[in-house]
Formats: structure tokens, sequence, C-alpha cells
């Protein structure tokens, strides 16, 4: 990866860059790993010596997406995932950074795992691939890490990843801190004595199945707490993922206020709701829980009018043993990375989001809350590109997958979109 | 030969994982096989040769007394070889799947399998990997379809019809497969299902399943005639969900004094095994309204009458 590219030249691309809402047919020259230059104004007929000619035979040209949100098993679970597996699935979906939550085993809560992460990943993956690191000491929500030293080894933010941590006073002195050292402070934002007994949204469906419900509220309660100390702390806050259209009025309340506060969706809550469980499909089975259609459609409003900030592939191998296992009792997750631009493209094709908003979500806004160039078409940003066809249909084949597990709601589901090319600082990680 | 005098119609299911799926039409044979297989059990020789040759195998993950017994007794009078196998002695304890254990007794061959588990959807997954019938005898808060059965055979037997009735299902609903099988039975045959708890042990929108909801035992008894108490379990009763016993059984147990805002020929049923003096007074659950000991009686016939109508589905049987 460190290896210098070769300048390339993209021509007959339609350029899409979600940062100034721009769309037009052009090309897009790369040299020394970023953008050169690009536009409909480049002189297609002389790319510079040595350099290689791309024709993208008008599919879309964009920023790579950046994923705020993978859950990867390495060390320890590499059965699961390994950093290099997540990164084929990666860069197939068009993915060219992730961020891996701190999970593993052990977890990411010392400087020295993080190091090991970014080491074993510059050695192993094609795409970025980046470490969160936990909140709290062993994510056990009881004390906080050494947010300055972690961050100094490279972690780009803290959050106990699928956990939340219940203790207001933990998560007080945790933003406080935060504060201090400009760090960003990820949570899973559900309260857990309200949603620890629960497997699914509750509701009617949950009663007729007889499955033991999540009420909104563990959600909002979290929330409202949170942005509390927000006011009181004043640190940088990101909700990880939300699910319901309270959570929206919640969001939007505090953004009006001038606090420093973002959220997530996961790209499940945009594309599916709790009636895809149908009878009792564990792949379903997510945190937060599929909620239902009417919040499904605030999610969409939500990205479309900037108040959601992100979507997130909220990738979470599990394997066959995990998943195969009545609903009450299998893991949660589904893997995504693979999936999410095709399955967020649904959402261009039947007219709710345009092309350039979605890849704000996916890519610039990402970008942003890591203080990275990438995420734009900008001359002398890093050149994560992807190159892709948002049309081209396919059928879903579990199969064809490269994560290590097939755990996908998608499975045999009809989909559009197809990365061809896949850049990472210059060089092609993924060409099909 | 068959237990059923008419011309036997071919039961529509392979399985039977709940009343949910079931046409009125489906409810009514099984009812109709049922009141049959109660003229077998009362005679002195008890056995038939329907199910003879064929394996049933009850496997209860969750323990059991009373159902497993009476799907055991179903079984033998209808010829079967019959084998138990209930957790204490499998090997789930040993970590083996759910699935597993599915795989290895399909193997082994059953022609009927009949299964109990603590987690809803268990039975109709362990279904989905096997080759032969399967009977859902229970899966976690979901359905309980033999229980829904037999308690309709019982009330029917009482009071000639179950179209019109005003039924009351009492009690801790939210965590009944009982409630939630009988809720959809009942509808389906037009019966005028009510529910009545505290609102901690009623589910979420039960209100749009097809019952009306009441917090209020006497208001909702008033002119009921069927009474259905449900099982409140010990751990549910120390303050997590109601504060205690002697308040529950204040407001919610079934005594001389509530039930007399039923009908006068109200009739009392209990899925069993009852909590005396928790939601049921003794002197009600032995007293004259009630019918819970031939809701056991109904319960070997109706386990009879769904064998016998899912064998009509095995390789070679016949009407096939």
């Amino acid at each position: 990866m460190m290896s210098a590219s070769r300048p390339t030249l993209i021509i007959n691309a339609r350029l899409i860059d979600p940062e100034t809402g721009r769309e037009e047919a052009g090309a897009l020259a790369v040299e020394n790993g970023v953008i050169r230059e690009m536009g409909h104004a480049i002189d297609a007929s002389l790319p510079p010596d040595g350099a290689l000619v791309i024709d993208a035979r008008g599919r879309a040209l964009s920023p790579g997406l950046v994923d705020l949100r993978a859950f990867v098993g390495e060390p320890r679970a590499e059965h699961r995932e390994s950093l290099a597996s997540a990164s084929r699935a990666a860069a197939a979906g068009g993915v060219t950074t992730v961020v891996c939550m701190p999970d593993t085993n052990p977890p990411i809560d010392d400087p020295a795992v993080v190091d090991y992460i970014i080491r074993r990943a510059r050695d192993t993956a094609g795409v970025r691939l980046i470490p969160s690191a936990a909140l709290t000491k062993g994510l056990h929500g009881k004390e906080m890490t050494e947010f300055g030293l972690l961050g100094e080894a490279g972690a780009v933010f803290f959050t106990d990843g699928a956990r939340s941590v219940s203790n207001a006073q933990v998560m007080r002195r945790a933003l406080t801190y935060a504060r201090d050292f400009d760090a960003l402070i990820v949570h899973h934002v559900e309260e857990p004595s309200l949603s620890s007994d629960g497997v699914m949204n509750e509701g009617e469906l949950a009663s007729r199945l007889g499955l033991p419900g999540i009420p909104k509220a563990a959600e909002t309660i979290m929330l409202e707490r949170d942005l509390a100390l927000v006011r009181l702390t004043g640190a940088r806050y990101h909700a990880a993922m939300i699910s319901c259209a309270e959570s929206i009025a919640i969001i939007a309340r505090a953004k009006d206020e001038g606090l420093p506060v973002t959220c997530g969706v996961s790209i499940n809550n945009l594309a599916l709701n709790e009636n895809d469980i149908g009878s009792y499909r564990t792949f379903l089975k997510l945190s937060p829980p599929l909620r239902a259609e009417e919040d499904r459609r605030s999610m969409i409003e939500g990205v479309a009018s900037g108040i959601i900030d992100v979507i997130v592939s909220d990738h979470n191998p599990q394997d066959v043993e995990a998943k195969r296992q009545p609903f009450i009792e299998c893991a949660d997750g589904a893997i995504g990375l693979e999936t999410m631009l095709p399955v967020a493209l649904r959402l261009v094709h039947n007219g709710d989001l345009s092309l350039t908003t979605l890849i704000r979500s996916l890519a610039t806004r990402p970008a942003d809350l890591l203080n990275m160039k990438q995420g734009r078409l900008k001359k002398g940003a890093p050149a994560d590109l992807i190159l892709f066809d948002p049309d081209e249909p396919f059928v879903l084949d579990p199969d064809t997958l490269h994560s290590r597990c097939k755990n996908t709601p998608f499975d045999g589901a009809r989909l559009q979109g197809r990365v061809h090319m896949a850049m990472v600082a210059g060089r092609i990680v993924q060409e099909s | 030969m068959s237990i059923s005098r008419r011309e036997p119609r071919l039961f529509p299911h392979r399985h039977l994982l709940g009343i949910e799926g079931l046409t009125p039409e489906d409810i009514l044979q099984l009812l109709d096989m049922a009141e049959e297989a109660v003229e077998v059990s009362r005679q002195v020789e008890k056995k038939k040769a329907t199910l003879r040759g064929r394996t049933q195998i009850n496997l209860f993950f969750e323990a059991s007394t009373r159902t497993q017994a009476s799907f055991e007794l179903a079984g033998k009078r209808l010829g079967a070889d019959v084998m138990n196998m209930s957790v204490a002695s499998s090997s789930i304890k040993k970590g083996e799947t759910l699935i597993d254990t599915a795989m290895t007794l399909n193997a082994m061959r059953p022609d009927l399998i009949v299964v109990r588990h603590h987690a809803a959807g268990a039975v109709g997954l362990l279904a989905r990997k096997v080759d032969c019938s399967v009977i859902n005898a229970g899966d976690g808060a979901h359905e309980h379809p033999t229980q829904a059965l037999l308690d309709a055979l019982t009330i029917r037997r009482a009071k000639g019809r179950i179209r019109g009735l005003v039924v009351a299902i009492c009690g801790d609903i939210l965590h009944s497969r009982v409630a939630r099988s009988n809720l959809i039975l009942l509808n389906a045959l037009g019966a005028e299902v009510r529910v009545i708890g505290p609102t901690n042990l009623l589910p979420r929108g039960i209100e749009n399943m097809g019952a009306r909801v009441y917090t209020n035992m006497r208001e909702g008894l008033k002119d009921a005639d069927i009474v259905m108490m449900l099982r409140l379990q010990r751990e549910r009763m120390n303050g997590s969900f109601v504060p205690s016993v002697k308040e529950y059984f204040h407001y919610f147990g079934l005594d001389r004094e509530k039930l007399s805002a039923a009908k006068p020929d109200a009739l009392v049923m209990h899925p069993g095994p009852m909590n005396r003096g928790v939601e049921i007074a003794s002197d009600i659950a032995d007293g004259a309204q009630s019918l819970i000991r031939e809701q056991v009686e109904m319960g070997v016939a109706v386990r009879m009458a769904v064998l016998e109508a899912l064998s009509r589905h095995l390789s070679n049987a016949e009407g096939r």
C-alpha cells in the first residue's frame, strides 16, 4: 500500500461529487495517490507518460465509501472475519475506508492493540481498515480508556461497539475527558434495562410471534440522556445508529441548539422493516431492531434532510452456528460491507434520494467525522475512488460474497449497482 | 382402519405448527375427528391400529408432565411406537444445537415428532430440517395448538357451539402460548374473545389481534360464557410484573365473588398445572362450573385426532 501508484487517467466517466452536488461527464487524473484534476475540460487525449488510462464507459466515478461501523473478528475470531477478508468484501462493495469496532478479543482498549490492527491492516488489507478504540476498559462500561494515547496510536474514535454505557456518571466523565482531546465519542443508543430481554421491535408483530420486544423508548431514553450530557460537557458526540422517527426529532432539536452532535443509520433500517422478519428469519435479528415501515420512511427522510449524517453497513459477520438457532437465542447482526451500496441505491432508483445525497452520507460526511479529506472529488484529495454502474442488475448469491460469513438479509434479493473498480490512494484494489 | 366415520378429507397440512394458518374447516375437521377419538378412549378396548408400525418421538426441551403423557397415550392408543426424549437426558446439554438434534433424530426415520421448546419459532425451525411430520407441543410464548384445540372441543361439548360465545381469557397473556393459540382459534370459529389482566401481563397490540382488553376482572367477566384462567409463574409475581401473590389474587384470582359477574351458567377452564390460591380458588377449580378435568380427557382425544390427520401424509399411508 505504501508503494507509489502509477499515474492514472479515468476517462468517459460520470463524475459524482457529493460535496458540491455536481454530476458531470468528464475525466479525472490521479497522480502520487491524490486527485490531480478532474472535470469535463480535462484533455483526455494527452495522458502523462506511463499513465494507466481507464475508460469508464459512462459509469459513475465517485469517492470511495467510508463506513464508520464494521465488526471484524481479528484478533481472535478470524473464522468470522479477518482484516484481509473484510478488506476484500469492502473493496467489492466500493467501501475504501472501514472503521473496525473494538469488540475483538482482546478488545481494542490498549494502544498496543491499536498498533497491531494498523500493522496487520497495512500488511493484509487493500482498503483502509482503521481501528476505533473502546470507550471503556474491556467494554465493561465502568472505566474510561486512554483517549490520549489511543488516539495518538491511531484510533479514530471511541465507542463500546454494540454495547451501551448505562452508567451516566461514567458517560459524563468520558465525554468531559474526551473534550480535552477533541475526541469523538460514538455511542450505541439503547438503554440496556429496556432492551436486553427483547429481540425485535416491540409491537403487534412481536406479540404475534411470541417474541419479547424492544420499545423505541430504549433508544430515545439513552439518546436524550446522552444529549443532556453533551449539553453539560460540550464533547463531540455521534449516535451510532438510530432507528425510529422519535429519534430523528430528538437529533434535529439538538442540532438546532447547536450541539456538536451527529448520528448514523444502519443500511438495514433504511432498507428493511420488521415485517421482513417473517417467520423468524434470524439474519434479520439486528441491534437496533428493524422497526415499523413508518420508521423506515422517516429514516430515509432523515438522510434526505441531512438530520442523519451517515449511513453505515453495521457489518457483523456471524457464523452458521450462531445464526442457525431459534430467533430468541441466535446472535445479532448481518453482513453489509459488500451489499451496502447496491441496497442503498434502491433508494435512488425509487426516487427517495438523489445519487449525490446518497454518496454524501456514505462517503463525504463520514470522512468529515474522521477528519479525513476523502469523500469528495477535489484536487489534492486522496484518490480513494470507485467506479460503479448504478443500474446494473443482479441477484444476490451469498456464495459469491467475499465475507467469511454469509449472514446477509438480502439473500436472493434483486439489486442494482455493481462496483467495477475500487482505488485506494491511487492504487487499484478491486477490478472486475 | 380409520376412526373417522365419514369419507376422510385429507388434512391439508403436513405439520401442525400452530393454529395460525389453519382454516375453520381444518379446525372443525380435527374437532370432529377428536369427537370420535373420545368414544374410542371410553371403550374398554382403547387400542386402534391406525399408527401401527409408526414411530412417534416426543421431544421435550422443556419439562412437561401432562402434555407429554397426553401425547404418549394418544400415540399408543393409535398403535404407534412412542419414544420420549426429554432435555435432561438429551445431548442439548452437551452443546448440540437444536438443528443437529433434529437431523440426528431424523436419521432414525421417525414418522411423527412432537416437540416442545422454550423458544418461539423453534418447532418451525426444526420442522424445516426433518422429513417427518412435526407437531408443536408448545414453543416459547408463540403457540400451543393442541391446547387450543382441546379447549375448543371441551367448550363445544359443554355448550354445543362456539360461535357467539363470550370467552374471557384471564391472567398472564404476555407469556402465554395457550392464550395466543386460543385467541386465533376462537376468533376463527366466531367466539367473542376478551383478555383480562394487568397491562404488564398483556402483549402490545393484543387489541389488534381480535381481543377486547380489560384490566378489571369483574368488567371483563360480565356476561361471559367461558372463563379461561392461565397459569402465572412464580418468578413473575415477586415484584417484576406484579407486586405480590396476595395482590394478584385479590384483583385477578378467580373466586366465587368475581365469577358471579359472569353468566350463571358460565364454565371455568384452566390449562394446568394450576396454582391454587394464586390465579384460581380451590372451590372454583373443583366446583360444578369447572371443566378442568374434561379438558384433560379431551387432550388425549384431540392429540389422537391430530396424529391421525397428519399420518395420512406419511408415505404409504392409506388415503394417499
